[in-house]
């Protein structure tokens, strides 16, 4: 019933939109110049990560809105890149092993190399004069910045100096973040991310075998009951100084599934803006406790499920890639293999802000276009009525445009069609490496088994043989919205999916599940 | 009279280099090594050994059967 009134609420919106005049329109979409603009049942954008300036205060959407990390719209436009200063950690956590080193590894706690600080800031130096859309820097290991605070912050302190342009930011377990607080306000350091999977040390006592704190090492229940409340403390100080904080939490299916709800409930009360749930990465070959004692991670469903369930409370993030500890480019890109120490430090570097300012000025105004596009689509759905949702993959290279062919995807888009509109849900990898058990599927079953729950697929082209195994499967292979912007290609093929389930058509079917695929993304 | 670490299992991640109260650890080679004419096990500084209390791959910083044990000055 309130999910009724919330449509009914934003076909409203929409409505006065349609009717006003275009100034106003072009007024209501700078406003709600996010992912996906649309209005979910507690009437805020759920967009992934919901980060509109719709729903956030405005000087919080300032500082998110070309975060690639933070803002779902601003990772297909804006680069990030992680340098591997800090390799000690505080805490053991089950899901971690950092012997496990190789070139087809892909996961956070990862890294091919360290780095010194001084390396880092060359090669953070070098890669923003290549790649004019860096503009994040973030420090996330491979163990904790913050177990290694000299590195860490010479490292900040480098880089504030020649490219005082480029956001720094850190993520940490938050077991040392009371100590360094003010240091951290001290450095402008304006996202601090804590990663957070319990706030129940019987819980915590399942994920964290140990912490080392005050020269001691603490376990089991001892261990997490510290760790909780230097977390909480930690996120309380941050927020207190204005620092936005991101708490990212892992979900391992009968350990803090249900549990991490509560999570939520305690990181949004003390002013956390965004909450970030992935999937637990286990495989025995991991070597991590969790790979070996066969902890599975959760099923796509089961973790959209869960997103969805905490929504209402607070800004989801359904876009992280859980990118390696040093990771360079695009979300969903990994160009670090670009970068090695040995290329930085043979590079001339010559810093030009210039370039880089006139790049963000045209990505700023194909993202216009992009929500543009998407309003006008979405103005064809008013006064439609239904409680039908559909999940579309999307074959995409960026640009928010259909423009990658069927069979050379490494990873789709997913979007969830509704009456509201098109919202972003995630991404399925597809590519080929570590398949983790299929391994003599072809790679078509495995694409099938990816996005099993969608009713079609959208790809610039899509060979006659594929498309067949397609319709077998049920998902509709489309490549006539081509070139297109995807939330309004959604958009079209939702309204047409109406019709059709009005006109008898077709019949709206349940999907089952998908597979959610092990470990980070790498492109190809 | 020292603990050391086992090289093939040390993942270079330099967290027992500053916890040392002997300043006994060192790097060589992407891994370290506790130099045992500094390392006082820890005795009179801590409870427990700090380098195998922050190492985080287990049996990794041990005691060195080598080495006579330490033996605090009276």
């Amino acid at each position: 019933m309130q999910e009724r009134i919330a449509i009914n609420d934003k076909l409203q919106q929409i409505n006065v939109a349609v009717a006003g005049s275009a100034s106003e329109i072009a007024a209501k979409i700078a406003e709600d110049h996010n992912g996906c603009g649309t209005t979910g049942s507690s009437g805020k954008s759920s967009c992934g990560t919901g980060a509109g300036a719709g729903d956030l205060a405005p000087e919080i959407w300032e500082k998110v809105k070309n975060h690639p990390c933070y803002s779902e719209e601003a990772h297909h436009h804006y680069a990030r890149m992680h340098v591997a200063v800090a390799p000690a950690c505080n805490i053991q956590c089950n899901y971690c092993n950092r012997k496990y080193d190789c070139a087809n590894e892909s996961r956070p706690g990862v890294v091919s190399e360290k780095l010194t600080p001084e390396q880092a800031a060359k090669k953070v130096i070098a890669v923003a004069s290549t790649i004019p859309q860096m503009t994040v820097l973030g420090i996330a290991g491979p163990g904790d910045p913050l177990a290694n605070p000299e590195k860490t912050f010479k490292t900040f302190e480098l880089i504030s100096k020649t490219a005082p342009d480029i956001k720094l930011c850190l993520s940490t377990n938050g077991l040392a973040l009371p100590d360094h607080v003010d240091t951290i306000a001290g450095f402008n350091v304006d996202h601090v991310t804590i990663t957070i999977n319990m706030v129940d040390p019987e819980v915590g006592a399942q994920i964290y075998p140990w912490i080392y704190y005050q020269n001691k090492r603490y376990k089991g229940i001892d261990a997490a009951r510290i760790l909780t409340e230097r977390q909480l403390q930690g996120l309380e100080m941050l927020t207190e100084r204005g620092i936005l904080c991101k708490v990212n939490s892992v979900m391992i299916p009968g350990i803090n599934d249900q549990h991490l709800v509560e999570v939520n409930r305690a990181v949004k009360s003390r002013g956390a803006f965004l909450h970030n749930i992935m999937p637990l990465i286990s495989s025995p070959e991991h070597g991590t406790v969790f790979g070996l004692n066969g902890q599975r991670g959760p099923t796509a469903q089961e973790l959209k499920a869960l997103q969805d369930s905490c929504s209402g409370e607070m800004n989801m993030m359904r876009h992280c890639r859980q990118c390696r500890a040093d990771a360079v480019g695009l979300l969903g890109e990994d160009r670090s293999a670009e970068f090695t120490t040995d290329k930085i430090m043979a590079m001339e570097v010559n810093y030009d802000g210039e370039t880089r300012k006139a790049y963000q000025v045209e990505v700023e105004r194909k993202r216009q276009e992009q929500v543009t596009a998407k309003r006008e689509e979405l103005a064809q759905l008013a006064g439609k009525l239904s409680d039908i949702k559909v999940l579309i993959a999307v074959a995409t290279k960026g640009g928010g445009k259909i423009n990658e062919h069927f069979g050379h995807v490494s990873e789709f888009q997913i979007y969830e069609a509704s009456v509201e509109g098109a919202k972003f849900v995630g991404h399925r990898r597809v590519d080929l490496y570590c398949q983790g058990g299929f391994g003599e599927e072809d790679a078509l079953t495995t694409t099938i088994r990816a996005i099993n729950d969608c009713v079609a697929v959208f790809a610039s082209k899509i060979g006659g043989c594929p498309k067949d195994t397609l319709k077998q499967a049920g998902i509709e292979p489309v490549d006539s919205y081509a070139h297109e912007f995807i939330e309004r290609s959604v958009i079209a093929y939702y309204k047409a999916y109406l019709d059709q389930v009005e006109s008898g058509e077709i019949v709206h079917q349940a999907k089952g599940d998908a597979e959610i695929r092990q470990g980070a993304y790498v492109a190809a | 009279m020292s603990f050391k670490i086992v090289a093939s299992q040390c993942t270079g991640c330099s967290a027992c280099e500053p916890v040392c109260p002997n300043v006994a650890i060192y790097e060589k080679d992407g891994v370290f090594i506790i130099n045992p004419k500094k390392c006082t096990e820890c005795i009179g500084y801590f409870d427990e050994a700090q380098c195998m209390a922050v190492c985080p791959v287990d049996n990794t910083c041990i005691i060195d059967p080598a080495q006579p044990r330490y033996q605090p000055r009276a």
